[in-house]
């Protein structure tokens, strides 16, 4: 009855995946030897095999040994782990799912379910819904596994009693009713004697609905997700050659070339210059489940775990979060700890801030608890210190959910069920004992970061120096970061490769930020060349940045040369000098461009201190909540 | 997308993973149709590059072919190529049957390279279609210290959340054509074109299925003389696929015995 791929319509070609699940011992690994055998999609040998097995053990034919590959599994009659075995029908080709029904494996059953299209739930017939029934359905339903046929196992051992059946069915509908999951069909099946399974038994003439092959060919394929907003969480940024290339998969909706992107949770958008590929005709669009590369019209700093969308259609960008988890870890998880929470690519530190219940899977009940243990299912409240962007489950589901992490281990899964959504220029970081309101009250002007940028030799340090004095004169707090004394210190690990200097910015961005927040006016002197490098030094100075251009041009600054180092770049004694033989990327938005060329140096400190003022002034003295970092 | 678009996304997102996760990686390459196909993935994901190491366990059994196709291919692809002399058998466990003994010199030669190189995550092209313990394999296997597979107590894997973080010392096996069948690996060698060793190919009415050195891998009867031809023989066959590899049918447990302490 196999059926030749090329007789199977392309629209059909796409493998469905099904998981079965169930309680121990329920049948779910006879059934797919069953199945596979009746589709004689067993390879030849195999029949012969299992009954050589099954007799060295003493026992009669056994069904499961044809999925339980391991001597343990087969030696202890149990499935350990999850397994995969490949099927046709007339209708499509299959992937089968077997999981363990053992409590002990739930971490297999999750890994085998996570992938599925649809689910098979097994129940004995004798025995009905039992715990592990009732927890893998659940499962199912947290796993976003929506297609759900119910499977009434070993009839043989009722007598093919439609009154049992009927008392099973009656029951595992309710349950799944009640937590979510519409059950498509229950079907009465014995896999041992293979009735129903694929052929209509007479041992059950009262049954009208599928057998259980035709059960699996009624699962609808999964929907398409192209129309869904889009997500494209990015995964890594690749340099090839001249190009930088985003990679990552579109997890949702369609993205084409020209489309504007938002980036969360950095807030910065840009635009699509080309899909990139290797040996395939390049395209302008792309969709769903397409692992891409892009290129972009800007180089804004986009690293790994930032999410691109649509600019109308943004992922919510949260600290704290509401989810529903299932915990897999023999260690309990409790209010306080600390755990990494990964989403699609993004990893952040979190807390768990409390357990709001857990639940009981039986009669679906909810109770407060001081921790969630092994095989649990609850709500929890986490809350992160850097930005998370997330959607709903609910709407989003592949955005919508994650996993955590403790020490080197995935120990729970996730599914975000509620974010609080935080304005990205108004986060409350940290919660200090003195509020930056405070601090800027009692220095009587807020903190800053005033990031000078411009050519070696076009003044940065003399202006700093000038304006430094000046504002301390006036009773401000103000300190200078210069690029050559951080370098002695702070960054004295770091040489002058590309890498190296992107550090050096980083560091130095993350002390000034942290000197702002302090409450002081820090002022920073570094060439700082390129777009990127700044663009991050923005992103982590946040409302306290203001960019300052001091501009002269090359051959200003190279008459100047105040450290003979143009001369020796000239001559080829220093590599990489920017303006010589490194660029200089202009800022294309500072906040002032200050022109050293045309004006004399207390001139030009007079307008840096003018700017600087007008800055950090408090407007309303009283309350000081009006600043440039108030509220950071 | 078609299903093969759909399996080489999935394949790419595994490799990138792993290429933004591992340090120091590497691939087996046994220069037969799956792992061609594996190298062809990783251009595919690093937009024709291959940024790693690819690793030849040699026992000096293969046929002549395979080492002239390794050859040109390197060439033509850049390939940083490794070629590791596996120990010899006499070295091996004497418990294990014969077939398995010899296969378990690659084995062997994997353990000394990883102790030299100190590779932290090494591809590898297995499908869970091949083999029964196969199938029960993770997308990112993690390994003990002396290559053993703990196949009783595996991580969690759901969502494509893979485990990449691993105490000091071990490693982990990255396998990117899990989820593909042979079925699979024929159609999209088919349709990119990826080159193929000729042994492949029917002749005198015996072609290899599967390829291994020439002590313990036999071909089998067929007439499938080109790629279509192999297509159309797969979709009916019934003859398991490694039918030809002596060392899977000596014993029930012989592969696991093999793949638990650390075969591919
Ligand atoms: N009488 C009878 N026994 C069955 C049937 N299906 C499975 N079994 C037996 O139930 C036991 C557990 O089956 P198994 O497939 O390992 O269950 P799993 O844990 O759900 O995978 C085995 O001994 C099977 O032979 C059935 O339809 N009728
Ligand atoms: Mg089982």
């Amino acid at each position: 009855m196999t059926t030749p791929v090329s007789e199977i319509p392309a629209s059909m070609r796409r493998q469905a995946r099904i998981v079965i699940v169930g309680h121990v011992d329920h049948g779910k690994s006879t059934l797919i030897g069953r199945l596979l055998n009746d589709t004689q999609s067993l390879p030849d040998g195999k029949v012969e095999a299992v009954r050589e097995m099954s007799r060295r053990r003493g026992m009669p034919f056994e069904w499961s040994f044809v999925m339980d590959a391991l001597q343990a599994e087969r030696d202890q009659g149990i499935t350990i782990d999850t397994t995969q075995i490949h099927f046709r029908t007339k209708q499509r080709p299959y992937v089968i799912i077997d999981a363990p029904g053992h409590t002990e494996f739930l971490k297999n059953m999750v890994t085998g379910a996570s992938s599925a299209d649809a689910a098979l739930l097994v129940i004995d017939a004798g025995e009905g819904a039992l715990e592990q029934s009732r927890r893998h359905a659940y499962l199912l339903h947290l796993l976003g596994v929506k297609q759900v046929a119910v499977i009434v196992n070993k009839m043989d051992m009722v007598e093919f009693s439609q009154d049992r059946f009927d008392d099973v069915s009656a029951e595992i509908r309710a349950y799944l009713n009640e937590i979510g999951v519409a059950p498509g069909v229950i079907v009465p099946i014995s896999a041992r004697h293979g009735d129903n399974v694929v052929t209509r038994s007479e041992n059950l003439p009262w049954f009208k609905g599928p057998t259980l092959v035709e059960a699996l060919d009624a699962f609808k394929p999964v929907a398409s997700e192209d129309e869904l907003p889009l997500r494209l969480p990015i995964q890594d940024v690749y340099k090839p050659d001249e190009r930088r290339i985003l990679a990552g998969r579109i997890e949702t909706g369609r993205l084409r070339v020209g489309d504007t992107l938002h980036f969360s949770p950095i807030n910065r958008t840009a635009k699509i210059v080309s899909i990139e590929a290797w040996n395939r005709e390049t395209a302008i669009t792309a969709t769903a489940g397409q692992s891409i590369g892009i290129t972009l019209d800007q180089r804004i700093f986009v690293e790994r775990g930032h999410v691109a969308s649509l600019v109308s259609q943004r992922p919510i960008e949260s600290h704290r979060l509401t989810v529903r988890l299932f915990w897999l870890a023999s260690n309990p998880l409790t209010a306080g700890k600390t755990y990494t929470l990964k989403l699609a690519t993004a990893e952040h530190r979190v807390s768990v801030e409390k357990i709001i219940e857990v639940l009981n899977i039986d009669d679906l009940t909810a109770g407060s608890a001081d921790k969630v243990s092994r095989n649990e299912i609850a709500d929890v409240v986490l809350h992160s210190r850097s930005l998370v962007a997330v959607d709903l489950a609910i709407d989003l589901p592949r955005t919508g959910r994650g996993v955590l992490l403790d020490g080197n281990d995935v120990v729970g899964g996730f599914v975000v069920t509620q974010a609080d959504a935080v304005d990205a220029r108004n986060l409350q970081r940290v919660e200090h004992a003195v509020t930056p309101t405070e601090r800027s009250r009692a220095n009587g002007h807020h903190g800053a970061v005033l990031w000078l940028t411009g050519l070696s030799g076009a003044g940065k340090s003399t202006i700093a120096m000038g304006l430094e004095r000046t504002l301390f004169e006036r009773g401000r707090q103000v300190y200078v970061l210069d690029g050559d004394g951080v370098r002695q210190g702070l960054n004295g690990d770091l040489g002058f490769s590309p890498e190296d200097r992107a550090e050096n910015i980083r560091r130095v961005a993350e002390t000034a930020r942290l000197f702002a927040e302090a409450g002081m006016i820090v002022v920073t002197a570094l060439i700082s060349p390129t777009r990127e490098d700044r663009a991050r030094a923005r992103e982590i100075g946040g409302a306290f940045f203001r960019e300052i251009h001091v501009a002269a041009d090359l051959e200003t600054c190279e008459s100047r040369d105040p450290k003979g180092l143009y001369r020796r770049a000239r001559v080829g004694e220093i590599p990489d000098f920017t303006g010589v033989s490194a660029p200089y990327e202009a800022p294309e938005a500072a906040e002032l461009v200050i022109d050293t060329g045309a004006l004399a140096i207390d001139e030009a400190v007079a307008e840096l201190v003018a700017f600087a003022e007008a800055t950090t002034a408090l407007k309303h003295p009283r309350d000081a909540t009006d600043g440039p970092g108030d509220g950071i | 997308m078609t299903d093969l678009d759909q399996l080489e996304s999935q394949s790419v997102y595994i490799l990138r993973e792993a290429f933004n996760k591992i340090d120091r990686l590497a691939l087996l390459w046994s220069i037969g149709k799956d792992s061609n196909v594996l190298l062809w993935l990783v251009r595919k994901a690093f937009f024709g590059k291959v940024p790693f190491p690819v690793v030849q366990l040699d026992t000096g059994m293969e046929l002549p072919e395979v080492y002239e196709f390794r050859d040109v291919t390197a060439r033509d692809w850049d390939l940083d190529l490794v070629i590791e002399q596996c120990p010899p058998e006499s070295e091996m466990d004497p418990t294990l049957p014969p077939a398995t003994r010899a296969a378990a010199r690659k084995t062997e030669g994997l353990k000394a390279l990883l102790k030299r190189e100190q590779y932290q995550g090494i591809f590898v092209g297995i499908r869970r279609d091949e083999q029964a313990t196969r199938a029960k394999e993770r997308v990112f296997s993690p390994r003990a210290l002396d290559g053993v597979w703990d196949f009783k107590d595996q991580p969690a894997e759901f969502w494509d959340h893979y485990k990449t973080r691993f105490a000091e010392g071990t490693h982990v096996r990255i396998h990117p054509l899990l989820h593909w069948t042979e079925l699979d690996i024929w159609r999209y060698s088919k349709r990119e074109g990826i080159p193929i060793v000729p042994l492949y190919f029917a002749r005198d009415g015996k072609r290899y299925r599967s390829l291994g050195e020439k002590n313990i891998t036999f071909p089998v009867d067929s007439s499938a003389a080109n790629i279509d031809e192999i297509i159309s023989e797969l979709e009916i066959t019934r003859t398991p696929e490694r039918a030809g590899r002596s060392m899977d049918n000596e014993t029930e447990d012989a592969f696991e015995r093999l793949r638990s302490s650390g075969y591919m």
